[in-house]
C-alpha cells in the first residue's frame, strides 16, 4: 500500500440496478452512508449535504447523532452508468468553522464489474500525499467529541504501539 | 477493527486521549507536526503560555509516549513522536477501516 491510495474490494450479492442506484441516487447514498441531500448527483457539480445517522447500523447512528446536521460537502465527478460513480472530498475536514475550500482534495472512486452472483464493487480514495501533514495532525487530534477521529486516535493508538 | 478490540484500545489509549484533550496541547502537536522539532523556547514563543506551562504540557503528552526531547547544544528539542501520531501510513491503514465499516452499511442496505 502507498500512503496516498486506498483501494477496497468487495462483493455485493444484490442485482446490478440496485447497486447502481444505490450509490449513485443521492437519496439511497445518503440512506446507508449516513447523509442527507436535498438534489440529486450531477457529474462536475458540488452538492452540500447534512450528516444524518444512517439507517442501516443502529451503533453507527448513535454513534454519528451527536454530528447530526454538520455539512457534507463533496463536488461529484463522474457519473457513468452504470459502472463508475466518483467524487472529490476534504478527507480530514472535522474542525467545525474550518474553510477548507483552498485544501487539497482526495478522489474517491467506486466501480462496480458484473460477477456471477452479483457485483464486484472496488472504491480507491486516491490523492492522501497532497494533503498538509500540518492538517493531517490537527485533525487527529481536534477534540469536538466525534466519533470519526476517535476512531482514527485509537487505530493511531493500536498501531504506535503494536508495530 | 473488531468493536472488542475498539474497547481494549479505548482501555488502553485513555492516556492518550486524555494527553491529546486539551487546547494547548493541540496547539504543541500541530507545532511541532508542522515545524519540530522545537525547542521549549520556540513553542512558548508568541503565545500566551509560559515556558513553565509548555514544559508541563510537553510532559504529559511525554508521558502518553506522543513526543520525545533529545538533547541539542545546550537546550532540549522536543519531537513528535511520528510512529504514534503523523505517520502517513498508519494514517490510510485507519481511514481503510472506516471504509470497511461503509462497504458494511452499503452491503446491509443493497443485499437486506
Amino acid at each position: 500500500m502507498t500512503s496516498d491510495r486506498i483501494e477496497k474490494q468487495t462483493t455485493l450479492r444484490a442485482p446490478v440496478a440496485r447497486v447502481w442506484s444505490a450509490i449513485s441516487n443521492a437519496q439511497e447514498f445518503g440512506a446507508w452512508f449516513g447523509v442527507t441531500f436535498d438534489g440529486p448527483f450531477v457529474a462536475g457539480q458540488r452538492i452540500v449535504g447534512r450528516i444524518t445517522p444512517t439507517t442501516v447500523d443502529p451503533e453507527v447512528a448513535a454513534l454519528q447523532a451527536p454530528h447530526a446536521g454538520k455539512p457534507f460537502d463533496i463536488v461529484v465527478d463522474r457519473i457513468e452508468a452504470p459502472r463508475l460513480f466518483s467524487f472529490r472530498w476534504h478527507p480530514y475536514a472535522v474542525e467545525p468553522g474550518v474553510d477548507y475550500s483552498a485544501e487539497p482534495t482526495t478522489l474517491v472512486t467506486f466501480e462496480l464489474t458484473a460477477i456471477e452472483g452479483g457485483m464486484r464493487l472496488v472504491i480507491t480514495e486516491t490523492g492522501f500525499d497532497a494533503i498538509p501533514l500540518a492538517r493531517r495532525a490537527v485533525a487527529f487530534t481536534a477534540n469536538d467529541g466525534g466519533w470519526t477521529h476517535q476512531a482514527r486516535l485509537i487505530g493511531l493508538y493500536v498501531h504506535g504501539h503494536d508495530s | 477493527m473488531t468493536r472488542s478490540s475498539v474497547r481494549r484500545a479505548a482501555d488502553v489509549g485513555a492516556p492518550v486521549f486524555a494527553a491529546l484533550g486539551d487546547a494547548t496541547r493541540l496547539q504543541v502537536v500541530a507545532r511541532l507536526s508542522a515545524h519540530g522539532p522545537l525547542s521549549i523556547t520556540r513553542l512558548a514563543e508568541g503565545g500566551d503560555v509560559t515556558r513553565q506551562a509548555v514544559t508541563k504540557h510537553l510532559q504529559v503528552l511525554a508521558s502518553a509516549c506522543l513526543v520525545t526531547s533529545a538533547r541539542a547544544g545546550r537546550e532540549n528539542v522536543w519531537r513528535l513522536e511520528r510512529r504514534g501520531l503523523d505517520d502517513a501510513r498508519q494514517v490510510l491503514d485507519v481511514i481503510s477501516r472506516e471504509w470497511d465499516a461503509t462497504i458494511g452499511r452499503l452491503k446491509a442496505y443493497v443485499e437486506g
